[in-house]
C-alpha cells in the first residue's frame, strides 16, 4: 500500500484531446495505468485511442467508470474551472499539471475547496508515480508526466516541487537500487493544492515507506514547516536538497513560487532548518540518492 | 512585470486611490508645460525607472539625484533637461545605470505624517493580507525586524474580499482619526479593489502621507504583477516598458524561455525550473560561476533551443555551456537536433558540455555522438558541472599562459633591444674622445 494511488487506481483524465493530455494519457495506458475515463467537454461519446471513452463532464465519467483520480491538463485560463469541477464530483484526489495558472485562481479554488472531500496536488506539478512490478516498473499508477522507465518499485518515498529535479532523485534511487513506494510532485507554484508536510505525514503513515527524500527549492517557508514537523514526529529517515542556493534575490526562478523576497526563503534558511531537523543534506543535486543511503547507514536503520 | 511610477499613479485614479497630481514628461519643454498647467507652488521632478533610491542615485553626468523640488516651471525644464536621455545609477541598478527617457512631473506635498501600505498574496495562508505600518518612508523590511509590533497585519478572507470594518480597523491602527481615518478606509479599499482587479502580487505604498492640509494621499507606489495572469489584462501588458529589461531576457521571453542573466562565465540551458536552479548551484559548488538561469521548458522546439543557444551567447562574458536535460515531457532528441541547429549557425565559439537523460536519451545522444561535432557528453549532473568548470578553467589557464609568454617575449625583446641600445651608446660614447668624464651618453 503505497501513498495516495496504488495500481488498481482508477484515473479519468481532463483534457485528453489536447495534444500534451493526448500524449501522457497514452504513456500512462503503455505504462500499465487504469486510465478508464476522458473529459472534453462537447466531445462526450468519443472514445481516446479506441480505448478510453471520453464524457463531456467528470461527474458522469465518474459514475460511468467508477474513476476515483482526476489528472488535469487543461490550459491555463481554464484550469481552476476544471478543478472546482472534479471537487464537485466528488472525486478523491485531483493532480493539476497545468502550469502557469494565475495565482488569484488558486486562492479562490483553495478557499473553496476548503471542507470538500477532495485532495488537491499541484498545479504546476509533474504528478504522481506508484511504480508497478514489471519490466522499467510497467503496471504501476503512472498520473503526469514523468517518465515511467526511470522508477523501480521499492520503499523510499519522493516528494518535491520541481519535476525534472524529481526525476534526477528517482533515477539516482534507481541506478543505486533503490526503489521507490511513491512519488510525488507537489507542483512549484506559491498557492498549491498539498504541501510538503502533508506528503511527508503521509509517508510517516505508510508502512510500505522505510525512508524518504525530499526536495525543496528557495520562496516561502512550506520546506521549514515540514521539517519542524519532521523534527518532533517523523519515525524515518529524510534527507533533503534545497535548489537555488546561488539565485539573486528578488528574481523569480521559473516557477511562480520560487523567489526570495524581503529576505524570506532563502536556501541558507532552509537548509539550516532541514539540519536542524536531522535531515541529512545533500551538498549537490547529484549525490541526493547517496547522501540518503549514507544516512540510512548512520542510523542504523 | 514592474510599471513606472506615473503609470501606477494613472492605475490609483482609475480606482479611486487618492495622490498627488502629476504629469509625465518625455522632454524638458514637456516637463516646464506640464509644471505650468499643474500650476502649483511647489513641483518635485522625478526621473522615471524601475529601480528604487532615485533620490540618492548620482547621474553618470555627475548631477546628483533623481528626484528634486523646484518652484517655478523654467526650473522645472531645467532639472529635466539634466535628467532625460542620462543614465542614473542607483544602489538599485548596478553600477551600468538605466538611461532616463521620461520624467514625471508632480505637485509636491506638505507632509505631516508618513505612513506604510501594502497588499500581497500570504503564501502561507493562500489569502492576500494587508499590510499597515507608522513607520512610513523607511525599510519596511528593518521595521518589521527591530520593531515588529508597529506593523499591523490584516488577513482578507479570499471569498469575501476586504471588508469596510477591516479598512477601518487598519486605519485606527495607522493612528488616524476623523475625516483622516475616513479618507484612510477608503484609500485601502480602493487599493484592494485594484490589487484583485489588476491580478497583483504586491503593491505597496511607501510613503502614504498626511499631508498638512489633512489629506491622505499615496505619495510612491511599487507594483507586482502575476505574470501568470497578465493574458487577462492587455492593459497592464501595455504598460510593459522593454528599455528597462535586460535584452537577452526580452528576447528569450520572445521564445516563451525563461532566462535570467547573472554575473558568471559558465552558461547553462536546462529543462524544468528546479534542475535549473540546482544546475546553476552545482557550477558553483565545482568551483565555477553560472552566467545564467535558463529554464527550456517541457515542450521547446528545435528552434527555441536554437534561440536559446543564440541568446545565452550573446553575453559575451560566457566562455563554456553547460546543457543538462532530464526529459520527462521533453525529449532528448529535440535538444540534440536543436543543440545541431544552434551550433551550426554559430559555429560555437566556447566549450559544450551536454548530458541527456530521460524521454528519447540514447536518440539524443547518437545524435550528437554522429554530427563529429567537438561536444564533450557527460553522463550525469556532476559529471557534467565538473566537466565545464575544468574545460573552462584550462582554456582560461591556456590564455593566461599564452598571455605572460606573448607578454615574457615582449618583455626579452624589449630588455635585448635595451641592452643592446646600451651597449651601441657606451660604444659610441667611447669612441668620443673629447667626452667629459661622469656624464652619461644621451641614448641611455
Amino acid at each position: 500500500m503505497a501513498i495516495l494511488v496504488t495500481p488498481e487506481t482508477r484515473v479519468l483524465i481532463q483534457g485528453i484531446t489536447g495534444g500534451f493530455g493526448s500524449r501522457h494519457a497514452q504513456l500512462s495506458l503503455d505504462y500499465g495505468t487504469k486510465i478508464v475515463a476522458g473529459v472534453t467537454p462537447g466531445k462526450g461519446g468519443q472514445i481516446f485511442e479506441r480505448v478510453v471513452p471520453i464524457f463531456d463532464t467528470v461527474a458522469q465519467a465518474a459514475k460511468e467508470t467508477g474513476a476515483t483520480v482526476s489528472a488535469i491538463f487543461v490550459p491555463p485560463p481554464f484550469a481552476a474551472d476544471s478543478i472546482l469541477e472534479a471537487v464537485d464530483a466528488g472525486l478523491d484526489l485531483v493532480i493539476c499539471i497545468t502550469e502557469g495558472i494565475p495565482v488569484a485562481d488558486m486562492v479562490r479554488v483553495k478557499a473553496a475547496m476548503r471542507g470538500s472531500k477532495t485532495r488537491l496536488i499541484g498545479p504546476n506539478c509533474p504528478g504522481i508515480v506508484c511504480p508497478g512490478e514489471g519490466k522499467d516498473s510497467h503496471g504501476g499508477c503512472r498520473i503526469g508526466i514523468a517518465p515511467g522507465y526511470i522508477n523501480h518499485k521499492g520503499h523510499v518515498g519522493v516528494v518535491s516541487r520541481s519535476g525534472t529535479l524529481t526525476y534526477e532523485a528517482v533515477w539516482q534511487l534507481t541506478t543505486r537500487g533503490l526503489g521507490q513506494s511513491t512519488t510525488v510532485g507537489i507542483g512549484g507554484d506559491p498557492v498549491n493544492g498539498t504541501s510538503h508536510l502533508d506528503v511527508i505525514k503521509m509517508f510517516n503513515d505508510d508502512p510500505e515507506t522505510e525512508a524518504i527524500i525530499m526536495i525543496g527549492e528557495i520562496g516561502g517557508t512550506a520546506e521549514e514547516e515540514a521539517a519542524a514537523w519532521i523534527k518532533e514526529n517523523c519515525k524515518k529517515p529524510v534527507a533533503g536538497f534545497i535548489a537555488g542556493a546561488t539565485a539573486p534575490a528578488g528574481r523569480r526562478m521559473g516557477h511562480a513560487g520560487a523567489i526570495v523576497s524581503g529576505g524570506k526563503g532563502t536556501a541558507a534558511a532552509k537548509i539550516a532548518a532541514f539540519r536542524d531537523a536531522g535531515i541529512a543534506v545533500a551538498e549537490t543535486p547529484s549525490v541526493m540518492a547517496d547522501t540518503l543511503i549514507r544516512h540510512i547507514k548512520e542510523l542504523g536503520k | 512585470m514592474n510599471i513606472h511610477e506615473y503609470q501606477a499613479r494613472d492605475l490609483f485614479e482609475k480606482f479611486g486611490v487618492a495622490s498627488p497630481r502629476g504629469k509625465m514628461a518625455g522632454t524638458p519643454r514637456d516637463a516646464e508645460i506640464a509644471a505650468q498647467e499643474l500650476g502649483t507652488e511647489k513641483i518635485v521632478v522625478k526621473a522615471q525607472i524601475h529601480a528604487g533610491g532615485r533620490g540618492k542615485g548620482t547621474f553618470t553626468n555627475g548631477f546628483k539625484g533623481g528626484v528634486h523640488t523646484a518652484t517655478k516651471p523654467e526650473e522645472v525644464r531645467e532639472l529635466a533637461a539634466k535628467m532625460i536621455g542620462q543614465t542614473l545609477v542607483t544602489h538599485q541598478t548596478g553600477p551600468a545605470g538605466r538611461e532616463v527617457h521620461k520624467v514625471y512631473v508632480v505637485e509636491a506635498a506638505e507632509i505631516a505624517k508618513e505612513l506604510y501600505l501594502a497588499i500581497l498574496l500570504d503564501r502561507a495562508t493562500a489569502a492576500p493580507v494587508v499590510i499597515a505600518s507608522t513607520q512610513g518612508g523607511m525599510d519596511i523590511e528593518a521595521v518589521a525586524a527591530q520593531t515588529p509590533e508597529r506593523i499591523f497585519r490584516e488577513p482578507v478572507h479570499p471569498l469575501l474580499g476586504l471588508q469596510p470594518y477591516q479598512a477601518r480597523k487598519l486605519a485606527l491602527a495607522l493612528g488616524l482619526h476623523g475625516p483622516q481615518s475616513t479618507q484612510a478606509a477608503k484609500l485601502i479599499l480602493a487599493l484592494y479593489k485594484l490589487f484583485i482587479s489588476c491580478d497583483c502580487s504586491l503593491v505597496e505604498i511607501n510613503p502614504l502621507v498626511v499631508t498638512k492640509a489633512g489629506d491622505v494621499l499615496a505619495l510612491d507606489a511599487k507594483f507586482n504583477f502575476d505574470d501568470n495572469a497578465l493574458y487577462r489584462h492587455p492593459e497592464i501588458v501595455a504598460l510593459r516598458d522593454f528599455t528597462e529589461e535586460d535584452p537577452r531576457e526580452v528576447e528569450a521571453s520572445k521564445y516563451c524561455l525563461n532566462y535570467i542573466g547573472l554575473d558568471g562565465n559558465i552558461a547553462c540551458l536546462v529543462n524544468g525550473a528546479g534542475l535549473a536552479m540546482a544546475t546553476m548551484d552545482i557550477i558553483k559548488h565545482c568551483g565555477g560561476e553560472p552566467a545564467n538561469f535558463l529554464d527550456v521548458g517541457g515542450s521547446a522546439t528545435k528552434e527555441q533551443v536554437a534561440a536559446a543557444f543564440k541568446i545565452i551567447l550573446s553575453d559575451k562574458k560566457v566562455k563554456g555551456i553547460l546543457v543538462n536535460i532530464f526529459g520527462g515531457i521533453m525529449r532528448c532528441d529535440i535538444i540534440a537536433e536543436g543543440i545541431l541547429a544552434a551550433v551550426q549557425e554559430t559555429q560555437l565559439p566556447v566549450p559544450l558540455v551536454v548530458r541527456l537523460e530521460g524521454s528519447n536519451a540514447d536518440i539524443g545522444k547518437k545524435i550528437i555522438r554522429d554530427s563529429g561535432l567537438a561536444v564533450i557528453s557527460a553522463d550525469s549532473l556532476v559529471d557534467g558541472a565538473a566537466k565545464i568548470v575544468a574545460v573552462v578553467k584550462e582554456a582560461a589557464a591556456t590564455e593566461a599562459a599564452a598571455a605572460a609568454e606573448a607578454a615574457m617575449a615582449v618583455a626579452v625583446a624589449a630588455a635585448k633591444a635595451a641592452t643592446e641600445a646600451a651597449a651601441a651608446a657606451a660604444q659610441a660614447a667611447a669612441s668620443l674622445p673629447l667626452k667629459s668624464k661622469g656624464t652619461q651618453p644621451a641614448a641611455l
